[in-house]
């Protein structure tokens, strides 16, 4: 059974259509790369999975289990919405890390909270042995991102490329089920988008369940497990990356790629 | 010098008055402009309408008029007057529209400084869990504090001297008293007048620069 199964999503921002039928489905421990021209549906789609967006019609499964169901309403209540964040952990563009908040607590802070409303009932005991537990984790996921001298630094004073791998950290430490990436590198100077490539390659090596909205055709052809081609709201064309980037069937995905590789 | 004592002891008192009113104001606008905000920034669009337009003839219209309105119209709207004929009542009705006045002044500063915070630092909490009120505790509010310290401190250094404007339902607050005595040929009380809301002001700026350094480990 697919891990993630995405079935018809629509969607809409008034006039616009901007996806028209998405249907794919993700194995555990697979990576996906999804590309596609800025416009094509990529972002909206990722965030709808994320529910930052509601789709208009589609359902969204994670290990068979409907989270989402655009005709079924109870699958929308806004308490539950919350607890099914928690199976997708979302990389932004833009990082977005707290800048009033050291990287530590950057990485610690929901995983408290989180832990604080579930043991509410304990003692202070519980909860303080239960946040040094969280705080050991996010120093272990931090040195994993070779971060581990900065914990005590604030997000303004990194790089872009060192604020993208505590923002990654962040959405780990959640664990969550199946980690997205929303063109993690396309906000980086190029000196600084190989660290993080990096990372997610790590992460892939490790059999991490990804989502990537990629730029970096060379990083998806590398890591991608499966990719999706996507144009303007649709999937064009999906696969190996070995077949589609060397033998794309598609015309659409033939002119995408030669523009890509010619301005490379 | 006895007269010299006399009056500046009267002075004081009267600053008394300017104090309490900026205290009062400052306990009770502080928290309704919050308020006020989440009305002008709400969803339903009857609420914010409602509320924007109120703030909009709350701050088109002079804070005097909003006193001698506030204090006169009970009684001429033949309501019967809630503030009675005396100095207490002519305090509250000061109050309540030094209240009314800076709240919606407040609720626009919240309004751009809550606007102004990236919308990714909502939606990163989202994306982490954390609930409407938890991004709002522990992500947003700190950030909107950082952003709208300027104009917050901008705004109460003005209530200081805007804290005379009661008098025009005659509070007896200092610059009242001060320009009295003009009348008995002594300019020195305004000059000392001067100076209390100089040293008052200088205090609550050398705060407000505290406050602000507080705050700079951090940039947003």
């Amino acid at each position: 059974m697919a891990i993630l199964e995405v079935e018809n999503i629509y969607k809409n921002f008034g006039e616009t259509q901007v996806l028209k039928g998405i249907s794919f489905s993700l194995e555990q421990g697979q990576a996906l790369a999804i590309i596609g021209a800025s416009g094509s549906g990529k972002t909206t789609l990722l965030r709808c999975l994320n529910f930052l967006e509601r789709p208009d019609r589609g359902i969204i499964r994670v290990n068979g289990d409907v989270l989402f169901d655009a005709q079924d309403p109870s699958t929308q209540l806004e308490k539950e919405i919350r607890k099914k964040r928690l199976n997708f952990g979302l990389v932004f563009q833009s990082f977005h890390l707290f800048p009033q908040y050291t990287v530590l607590k950057n990485v610690t802070l929901a995983s408290e909270l989180l832990t604080k409303e579930q043991l509410k009932h304990q003692g202070r005991a519980a909860l303080r042995a239960a946040y040094q537990d969280i705080e050991e984790q996010a120093r272990m996921l931090l040195d994993q991102m070779g971060l581990l001298d900065k914990v005590n630094a604030y997000p303004h004073q990194l790089s872009g490329g060192q604020q993208q791998r505590v923002a990654i950290a962040r959405a780990l430490a959640l664990h969550p089920k199946i980690l997205c990436f929303d063109e993690p590198t396309s906000a980086l100077d190029p000196e600084l988008t190989g660290e993080v490539l990096r990372v997610i390659r790590g992460l892939a090596e490790k059999k991490t369940t990804m989502v990537i909205v990629t730029h970096e055709m060379a990083f998806a052809r590398d890591v991608a497990d499966h990719v999706i081609f996507m144009d303007d709201g649709v999937i064009v064309e999906e696969g190996r990356p070995e077949d589609l980037f060397s033998n794309p069937k598609e015309e659409r995905t033939r002119q995408f790629l030669s523009r890509y590789s010619s301005s490379n | 010098m006895s007269n010299f004592s006399t009056i500046m002891a009267r002075l004081l008192e009267a600053f008394r008055l300017n104090g309490q009113l900026f205290i009062l104001t400052l306990v009770f606008a502080l928290p309704l402009g919050l308020i006020i905000a989440f009305g002008s920034m709400s969803r339903w669009k009857p609420l914010s309408l409602l509320t924007r337009t109120v703030v909009w003839i709350i701050r088109g219209t002079p804070l005097m008029l909003q006193i001698i309105v506030i204090f006169f119209a009970p009684g001429l709207l033949g309501w019967g007057s809630p503030w009675g004929a005396g100095a207490s009542g002519r305090f509250s009705a000061a109050t309540v529209a030094f209240v009314i006045n800076y709240a919606c002044y407040f609720s626009e500063i919240y309004r751009g400084g809550i606007q102004g915070v990236p919308k990714g630092q909502t939606e990163a909490g989202q994306v982490l869990g954390m609930t409407k009120s938890q991004i709002f505790f522990k992500v947003t509010l700190l950030q909107v504090v950082k952003r709208i310290l300027p104009a917050m401190s901008n705004e109460i250094i003005t209530l200081v001297k805007d804290t005379s404007l009661a008098r025009i339902i005659s509070n007896k607050e200092i610059i009242m008293m001060a320009h009295e005595y003009t009348a008995k040929g002594l300019i020195w009380p305004l000059f000392f007048t001067g100076v209390f809301f100089l040293v008052f002001v200088g205090a609550l700026t050398l705060l407000f620069n505290a406050l602000e350094k507080k705050l700079d480990y951090f940039r947003c």
